[in-house]
């Protein structure tokens, strides 16, 4: 068995403004090579998850800890997380008038290695890697020097998304509702990109309201987190499950809790 | 404060610039008389004509009011305790032939400032005018310029050197009652640059003047005269810092342009005096008046500014298009940080046919420092066809800063076209968090988001200003967000 990546112990977090209370006490094993789905319905606390795993401001982690690879992830600055490898592919990624798509990620990928003490790479080289990387979720030369995300598309946020994650190679990467206001072709070519990235050495939790983008990334374990915390885990078949029963299936309690962590 | 702690504690940068040097320099006492005036003109050696005009001016001076419309707030300058003139002494006896002979520890801060003297900026291409208190200390390529009968040199130079040429342009774009500030510059100024191009000639090199306050309670009063004959072309760059001083000193400078039919003069300033500290202690006062006259058909005036230091910024770079078809342009980006004010902008006065002007400000906001926009477009009654295009956006960091944008529009002819777009954006905690998760420090990311901001007036600057001038926008704001 490959060592525990993520290890999430009774974490607890609230909205840092007015005090409420959004997770619950979540745990969460995530191995190295696995990929993991979090499915639940809205308002049960996934996309904050991902946040306090990535240190948005705005939260406060109220009891609990963290250990990324060993180390307490809490401690980290935004920036120190993702330097360490963490990736958090946005629901609504943001746009930055002005700042070309290249120059953004090549400072990301500078900003990156050199933590990693790595050399940093010379524009030949990454254009060569950003070439190959664009290919992947099938994006044109012309976008890559638009603005980041700059009057793009839902679909080309997404495929964006999914670029910079291929160009930063994270260890572990949250995909937060990645499938949202995709057509069918557009998730699949997203599902094609995570897909190609995933291998031993990484980890992914992937977000999702919807069983559909699972059937494009297959999942090794399906978690399901109702009003802030994991109610029930299980194999990719719990996916389907949901979806044939609906979330009230959950939330009336009928399903059975939690039980031993589930991994492979 | 914001609740966002990555938009707190505001701008408490440090200046760069901000080092003395220890050259013993000649001053004359604090205050101002027509003694004064007449001191100033004697020690350049000015002819009878000079010490004329600016005697008028002081006197006009003395009649007129410090302008009050402006939305800056500063205690009352006392005239009296200013400095007027101040020399670095190894210059004022016998000024240097060449720059061997120039004091060593000048030259030191000159390449402590970057600015290109010796032989790396022949690599450049950079001839540069140094102008360090009131005098203007080397000038490079001067031979090589001549060859082409192009004239960069000091004011007080060209005054002797060319004095028809001087006296015929002089005041011509901005005359010596044109305002307080700039009627106070008439009658007081010590040095500056002199740019002359001759017909047909595009100059094979950008033209660079660099400016250093040094001595304390040393005013700067500088003036820039060029000229561009019928079909020529010219580049002028103009860069500034000051030392740190605790108290305030004032910068009023005036530069007029002049281009005749087909011609065409760009105007670059990348303007980084000491801003004052981080409680708002100390900083240039910077009152400018700078305007370009396109006198003749086709003539095209281009001004480009990055304005990130000085306390006050108070600063309207103009064009007056007189010819047919003459083209005015103004890039402009002004930051402030912690306590400066900047109240800059343009007026665009459409005379000729078919005229046309582009305005593009951006002005960005930290910390408390205010920024106002005051722009005017006049189209006049014979101006058929003209056209304006502007467009003002305000970025603000944090929210104890204020963005303020004041346009002015007054057509009387009914055929010009006028398009005005203006937006007020924030750096947001969602732009600065998904930078961050990328792996970009908190300073990176507002600094990165700020030239994305900048971009299409800093990609108007020449290469190695649009370079300092990137850099300058990400130092300006370190410490803008915790």
């Amino acid at each position: 068995m490959s060592h525990a990546l993520l290890e999430i112990r009774n974490l607890h977090a609230s909205i840092a403004e007015d005090g409420t209370e959004i997770l619950r006490g979540v745990d969460l094993t995530i191995r190295a090579g696995e990929v993991h789905a979090i499915m639940g319905p809205n308002g049960s606390g996934k996309s904050t998850l991902a946040y306090v795993l990535a240190g948005r401001p705005g939260y406060v982690v109220t009891q609990g800890t963290v250990l990324y690879d060993g180390k307490d992830l809490l401690a980290l600055a935004p920036e120190q997380r993702a330097r360490e490898g963490i990736f958090l592919a946005f629901q609504y990624p943001v746009e930055i008038p002005g700042v070309s798509n290249a120059y953004f990620l090549r400072t990301a990928v500078n900003a990156i290695r050199k933590h990693r003490g790595i050399p940093e790479l010379d524009a030949m080289d990454f254009l060569t890697l950003l070439d190959e990387k664009a290919r992947l979720v099938e994006m044109e030369e012309a976008m890559l020097e638009r603005g980041v995300n700059e009057g793009f598309s839902g679909g080309e946020k997404k495929r964006n998304e999914v670029l910079q994650m291929a160009m930063l190679d994270p260890k572990l990467a949250l995909l937060d509702e990645t499938d949202s206001g995709l057509d069918i072709d557009a998730l699949r070519v997203a599902a094609t990109g995570v897909n190609a990235l995933r291998g031993p050495g990484r980890a992914m939790l992937v977000i999702t309201h919807y069983q559909r983008l699972l059937n494009y990334i297959v999942p090794d374990v399906v978690h399901v987190l109702s009003d802030g915390r994991i109610v029930r885990s299980g194999g990719k078949e719990l996916a389907l499950e949901l979806e044939a029963k609906g979330y009230s299936w959950i939330e009336s309690g009928a399903a059975t809790p939690a039980g031993a962590p589930v991994g492979r | 404060m914001t609740s966002n702690p990555l938009l707190d504690e505001l701008a408490q940068r440090e200046y760069q610039h901000g080092f003395v040097t220890n050259i013993e320099s000649e001053s004359i006492p604090a205050g101002l008389s027509e003694d004064v005036v007449r001191v100033i003109s004697k020690k350049k050696d000015e002819p009878g004509w000079l010490l004329d005009w600016r005697l008028k001016a002081y006197r006009h001076w003395l009649t007129m009011q410090e302008p009050t419309w402006a939305k800056v707030h500063y205690p009352a300058i006392d005239y009296q305790k200013i400095v007027y003139y101040s020399s670095p002494k190894s210059v004022s006896e016998d000024r240097p032939k060449s720059l061997a002979e120039v004091d060593p520890e000048l030259l030191a801060m000159y390449e402590k400032l970057g600015v290109p003297l010796k032989e790396r900026e022949i690599l450049a291409g950079v001839a540069v005018d140094a102008v360090i208190d009131s005098v203007s200390v080397a000038t490079t390529f001067r031979e090589k310029l001549k060859e082409l009968g192009i004239v960069f040199c000091s004011f007080s130079e060209a005054v002797k050197e060319h004095p028809d040429l001087v006296r015929k342009y002089l005041g011509s774009v901005v005359p010596y009652t044109d305002n307080f500030f700039a009627t106070l510059n008439s009658a007081v100024f010590s040095d500056g640059s002199f740019c002359f191009i001759p017909k047909g000639v595009r100059c094979p090199m950008e033209l660079s003047t660099y400016f250093r306050i040094n001595q304390a309670d040393t005013g700067q009063f500088e003036r820039t005269l060029i000229v561009a004959e019928e079909g020529s072309a010219v580049s002028y760059l103009e860069g500034c810092t000051a030392p740190k001083r605790d108290r305030n000193q004032l910068h009023a400078a005036v530069v007029e342009l002049v281009a005749l039919d087909d011609a065409q003069i760009k105007y670059s300033t990348v303007q980084n005096w000491y801003p004052g500290d981080k409680d708002g202690k100390g900083g240039i006062y910077n009152f400018v008046t700078k305007r370009g006259k396109c006198a003749g058909k086709n003539s095209k005036i281009s001004w480009t500014q990055v304005e990130t230091g000085s306390a006050i910024t108070w600063k309207y770079p103009s064009c007056l298009l007189l010819g047919d078809n003459s083209v005015g342009e103004f890039y402009s980006v002004a930051l402030t940080a912690n306590f400066q004010q900047a109240d800059t902008g343009t007026k665009m006065i459409h005379a000729g046919k078919n005229t046309r002007s582009t305005i593009i400000s951006k002005g960005i906001s930290a910390g408390h420092g205010q920024n106002t926009y005051r722009g005017a477009v006049k189209i006049l009654k014979g101006a058929e066809g003209a056209r304006n295009y502007s467009q003002c956006d305000s970025l603000l960091i944090g929210d104890l800063c204020g963005a303020h944008t004041f346009p002015y529009i007054e057509v009387k002819n009914s055929s010009a076209t006028l398009e005005h777009e203006a937006s007020t954006s924030k750096i947001g905690e969602d732009q600065l968090f998904y930078c961050m998760q990328r792996g970009l420090s908190a300073e990176d990311a507002v600094s990165m988001i700020v030239n994305g901001f900048a971009k299409r007036v800093i990609r108007g600057l020449p290469m190695e200003f649009a370079v300092e001038a990137q850099k300058l926008l990400g130092v300006s704001l370190e410490g803008s967000v915790g």
